[in-house]
């Protein structure tokens, strides 16, 4: 093509980026890597080494090592004898070398652009004017929590070695999202890059020790899933973030469950983009190709189901094909291009395979005639159209350039449709009505919601799951404490063994207090006998039966669950009005303080004035937690836009809650209180030796206008009814504060619909003691942080 | 399929004044329905400008038939106090010679007859530049309506649009009365627009918007709109004179009431954005936005100029360091 042709055409020229110096670096290193460990690369322990190949052409790019446990083991143990001096030069120490991160990516922005390009097969657009600017901003966002931890977060200290995998499609994003503040605030870190993407990580090593970060500070171990495995297991490591697949986080759930590892998982999504009628429709298609067509749509958190309003579905279908007439698919390096390389053969044979069965399943391809290059992994944009809630293509997760478009009619079928998923990850919501946006918003399922945008990133808003995308967030002050531990837990001890019961001497030891009372479930504020009609003795240290207790089974579970489902109304309800009913019920058991005192002391053989000073405690629990029901708000944050973007805390939904047999009635104040007050529905479980005080409890609910369903107890085996609640799929959140082998099978079966755990992991909560027993900790355990962008501008 | 017009073969012979010619805009009845369901959410159309330099590259050869193209859709324009005849002469030997005749041959563009797309003149210097321009296709623009503020009595705008017509200008461009736009006032707007036009006869109407006056980009919008209905051949952003100039967004807008307006009523309108685009770089993202959003056809000079005074010679300096590989400077060019 000469000057006159392009003058004739005005075709687009080929504008390839340049990528010597990537060449020349690897050149540099022979085209092979080991690992990164204690500030230097070191070979690995075992032969054996992974190749990583440019999606965009099939060459590969260079070897590296395939990390074993032997490399593990030296990573882990360089992390830990780093992390002391690294923790102990304080804060202000370290923001110097989180500034330092920043300015090095900055410094060398192309050659980590161009590298990804490469090696990811996305778009030089992106991980230019995207990834690395995300990138440098997290470092410089986190050298401010590092300045600021000594006085922001004195309560805390942290972790200690931090094991982290990434995921392939964002490599260096997602390395910073992860080590910045695990860095920050004083820990060290053992890094696996994804397999087939490990170069920028190992360059940015490279270069931060350069930039004078200490040596073991960050070790990076190349490998594939056998080397996360052996991470995730290896004992040195006191937390796990992982961003990847749901199925692997359930393993990896599953594997730490009962280590007391700390664990945030960022998994995946199929996430609604909604489009009403009074959108901007033409920026709404805008917002299409950005959500879907954004990294090839290998985007956890991209709108993949299109939601438009019927009275513009046509239309907008439409003018969408049109748009996508005008993509252009092609090499990473070529800066004319909207889409890039699929990863990998496999993952381009899953989503075409996923297409088919779409097609298959009824619904309608369409793919724009553009020119897809022809060697190396690509595949075009792809709209699906008549495609039902229940295809195939609108349930899973494609991860590939692929929307599926549906339609609603009203608000309210939006909203369903939208949280018709297993998924919670992210919404966007177009409209011009700020009114019904900003309804829409708290109503979706997801922990991040774009208003009139999509795919909004900065690392100081938080960033995380609902349901089975995941819990914990990264970014923000949320996203710091997830790299934190709290000083006043550490002093918990394992549990003391409680003297056993002891055996009833005969049936005329039965020592009912007053008038014989019949102690049963409360389910859907009613008090309703279990299931199945067994009751089990409540005994006293001398042996005296002084009540039976309803022996509750899965089925009461079950219809407590219900019940709580349908309380959902508690989540909306004003925090003035949780505040006035936990009040209430504060007053309300004080006015019967005398009664539950001398419950205690026949129960568990207290001292009348022990069990008065946990009835007290219990008292002064209800009006804590009342305090707080209108104060624990959330936050607007300013990211670097025309805009806000606003932090909701809102209820995690329905917790199911296993209490303990130590201080069993201010245990199981102190737990269902915090829930309570920040809008969740409890199905609690009371102690299962002293579970009667749960049964004078219901008559202080049912005299404090609790609502129906708020609130519920099915008392019987702690183990059974834990493993039940850990296993129902409606149950959002399971705290388990009744010992280390209930702790340890909650965590391991919340992977059903990856629910939340809060659990002591058999270590002993001194409940009297204000400073472990209740606050900000418990409250942040009880809600989860919903970020919602809204740029403005007329 | 964003070309919605059809080209024949795509790319050799680019169609352009003189060839595949285009209907003039027939207009419409205002349609307040149209206007009233105008969304525009600024912070997305921000965004979709700030990332289309990103997404589409133009480079070395493309570039410089790009911006030769460019050339081609100037309207040279020369609108200060101190215009004299003179100055209008030589403002037409440039628009007649745009580029030095070596560099014309170094790019293999001289049988090209490459000019700019008119040249842009008050009334009074009409005649002047029609005399300049004898023996070429270069049509003479005027400014009219009481440019730049337009707030001259009605009448005596179309009385103005006449004279110059009757001097020989074969483009006029109106300045709308911006009060019709900020006070939603859309019928006086598009009864005024209707008059204008018909008042230009055979020339060719461009509606300034004046969108530094009109604020929002909701208003640039609806205002796009009825001017359309109202039979403009062109809208145009700005006269130069306001506060802001012709923006990325606020094209952005205007582009795709364009494409709205042909998709309604199936009339083709052009696309003039003025002032402010003073370098190479600023046309080639002009020149993107309208590939995108309305297709090659959108970037000939019937249906695409800039309003523009030095923007010229910068494309000049950039023509010839394609050429030599050296950075050039503004001396080795002859001035307008």
């Amino acid at each position: 093509m000469t000057v006159a042709n392009f003058f004739d055409s005005l075709d687009y020229g080929p504008a390839p980026e340049s990528d010597s110096n990537v060449r020349a670096w690897l050149a540099g290193h022979d085209g092979a890597f080991g690992h990164f460990i204690n500030g230097r690369f070191v070979a690995a322990k075992q032969a054996g080494t992974l190749a990583t190949i440019e999606p965009a052409t099939g060459d590969k790019l260079a070897d590296t090592a395939l990390g074993t446990v032997e490399d593990l083991d030296d990573a882990v143990k360089a992390a830990a004898k780093a992390q002391t001096a690294w923790a102990a030069m304080g804060g202000k120490a370290r923001a110097r070398h989180l500034y330092a991160l920043a300015r090095m990516v900055q410094r060398h922005g192309r050659l980590f652009a161009v590298l990804e390009a490469l090696d990811n097969g996305k778009p030089i657009r992106e991980t230019r004017d995207l990834d690395v600017p995300l990138v440098a901003r997290h470092f410089y966002h986190h050298a401010g929590w590092a300045e600021l931890q000594d006085s922001e977060l004195s309560g805390f200290k942290p972790i200690g070695v931090i094991g982290q995998i990434i995921p392939w499609n964002f490599p260096l994003l997602m390395l910073a999202w992860k080590v910045a503040p695990a860095l920050a605030l004083g820990n060290t870190v053992v890094l696996k890059p994804a397999e087939s993407t490990p170069l920028t990580a190992l360059l940015f090593a490279e270069l931060a020790a350069r930039s004078g970060l200490p040596a073991g500070v960050l070790n990076v171990v190349t490998g594939d899933g056998s080397t996360g495995a052996a991470l995730v297991n290896h004992e040195g490591v006191g937390k796990i973030a992982f961003t990847g697949s749901t199925d692997v986080g359930r393993i990896i759930r599953a594997d730490t469950a009962g280590s007391g590892k700390s664990l945030t998982l960022e998994l995946g999504g199929k996430s609604p983009f909604i489009v009403f009628d009074d959108a901007d429709i033409e920026s709404a298609i805008e917002g299409v190709v950005d959500a879907i067509w954004f990294n090839q749509g290998q985007v956890c958190c991209a709108g993949s189901r299109l939601l438009v309003q019927e009275s513009i579905h046509d239309r907008f279908i439409a003018r969408l094909k049109e748009r996508m007439d005008t993509l252009r698919v092609g090499h990473p390096l070529d800066k004319a291009i909207d889409l890039g390389a699929i990863i990998d053969p496999t993952q381009l044979e899953r989503i075409s395979s996923l297409v088919q069965k779409g097609v298959e399943e009824g619904a309608e391809a369409y793919a724009p005639a553009i020119e897809i290059p022809g060697n190396g992994s690509f595949f075009p944009p792809t709209l699906l159209t008549n495609v039902e809630p229940a295809s195939t293509v609108a349930v899973e997760e494609i991860f590939g350039p692929v929307m599926v478009a549906m339609s609603f009619r009203t608000p309210d079928d939006a909203v369903a449709l939208a949280n018709n998923t297993r998924y919670g990850l992210a919404a966007s919501v177009w409209s011009e009505n700020i009114s019904l946006a900003l309804d829409i918003a708290p109503q979706l399922k997801a922990g991040v919601v774009w208003v009139n945008a999509t795919n909004l990133f900065d690392a100081g808003v938080g960033f995380g799951g609902y349901r089975e995308s995941g819990f914990g967030r990264e970014g923000g002050l949320e996203g710091a404490y997830e790299y934190l531990k709290l000083k006043s837990w550490e002093s918990r001890k394992p549990y003391k063994s409680l003297p056993a019961v002891p055996a009833v001497e005969a049936t005329d030891s039965f020592e009912p207090m007053d008038v014989d009372r019949t102690a049963k479930l409360y389910v859907g504020g009613k008090q309703v006998r279990p299931d199945g009609n067994y009751s089990i003795n409540i005994v006293s240290p001398k042996g005296k039966i002084i009540g039976e207790m309803g022996e509750g089974n899965r089925k009461d579970i079950r219809n407590a669950v219900e019940a709580a489902h349908k309380a959902s109304s508690w989540a909306s309800a004003s925090t003035h009005l949780r505040a006035q009913i936990l009040y209430y019920l504060g007053e309300n058991l004080s006015a019967r303080s005398h009664e539950f005192a001398a419950r205690l002391t026949a129960m568990t053989g207290a001292k009348k004035s022990d069990a008065e000073k946990e009835v007290s405690a219990s008292i002064d629990r209800l009006f804590t937690y009342a305090a707080w029901a209108d104060k624990f708000d959330g936050a607007v944050h300013s990211p670097p836009l025309r805009g806000v973007a606003l932090a909701m805390n809102e209820p995690i939904g329905v917790a199911g809650v296993i209490c303990p047999d130590e201080a069993p009635l201010l245990g199981f104040v102190s737990l269902v209180a915090p829930l309570v007050a920040m809008g969740n529905r409890v199905v609690a479980v009371p102690s299962e030796r002293y579970g009667l005080i749960a049964a004078d409890f219901y008559q202080v609910l049912d005299t404090s206008d609790v609502p129906s369903g708020v609130v519920n107890i099915v008392t019987g085996h702690a183990m059974e009814l834990a493993t039940t609640l850990a296993d129902h799929d409606g149950v959002d959140v399971v705290w388990a504060f009744a010992g280390a082998d209930i702790s340890k099978m909650v965590e391991a079966r919340s992977v059903g619909n990856m629910k939340r755990t809060f659990v002591d992991n058999g270590l002993a909560t001194d409940w009297l003691d204000p400073a472990v027993g209740e606050g900000r900790h418990f409250l942040r355990n009880a809600v989860q942080v919903k970020n919602i962008w809204i740029p403005y501008g007329e | 399929m964003s070309d919605i017009i059809s080209m024949g073969e795509t790319g050799t012979h680019a169609p352009g004044l003189h060839g595949n010619a285009i209907v003039r805009n027939a207009g419409h009845a205002l349609e307040l329905d149209w206007i009233n369901e105008i969304h525009v959410n600024r912070s997305a159309v921000e965004r979709r400008c700030a990332t289309l330099g990103g997404r589409r590259s133009v480079k070395k050869d493309a570039q410089a038939g790009w911006l030769l193209k460019a050339i081609t859709c100037i309207d040279l324009t020369t609108l200060s106090g101190d215009d004299t005849a003179a100055r209008v002469r030589r403002l037409c030997a440039k628009a007649r010679h745009p580029v030095r005749q070596d560099l014309l041959e170094a790019l293999g563009v001289a049988d090209r007859q490459i000019t700019t797309g008119a040249v842009c003149v008050y009334h009074r210097f009409v005649a002047e530049a029609v005399a300049a321009l004898d023996g070429t296709f270069i049509p003479v623009a005027a400014v009219s309506t009481g440019f730049p503020a337009g707030l001259s009595p009605h009448d005596t705008k179309l009385r103005e649009i006449e004279a110059s017509v009757a001097d020989g200008a074969s483009e006029i461009d109106i300045v709308v009365t911006r009060e019709h736009v900020l006070t939603g006032n859309w019928q006086a707007l598009y009864d005024e627009m209707r008059d204008f036009r018909q008042a230009c006869g055979d020339a060719h109407v461009k509606a300034i918007l004046a969108t530094g006056d009109l604020r929002t980009l909701r208003n640039v919008g609806r205002a796009s709109m009825v001017c359309m209905m109202a039979g403009a051949d062109f809208i145009k952003t700005s006269t130069g004179k306001e506060s802001a100039n012709a923006t990325l967004p606020v094209s952005l807008v205007m582009l795709r009431m364009i494409r709205h307006f042909h998709e309604r009523t199936g009339n083709i309108v052009g696309f003039k954005p003025a002032g402010g685009i003073s370098t190479a770089k600023d046309v080639l993202a002009y020149q993107v936005l309208m590939k995108e959003e309305l297709g090659r056809r959108w970037l000939e000079p019937d249906l695409l100029r800039f309003g523009a005074s030095s923007l010229l010679s910068d494309i000049e300096r950039q023509l010839e360091h394609h050429v030599t590989g050296r950075y050039s400077a503004f001396n080795r060019h002859p001035m307008a």
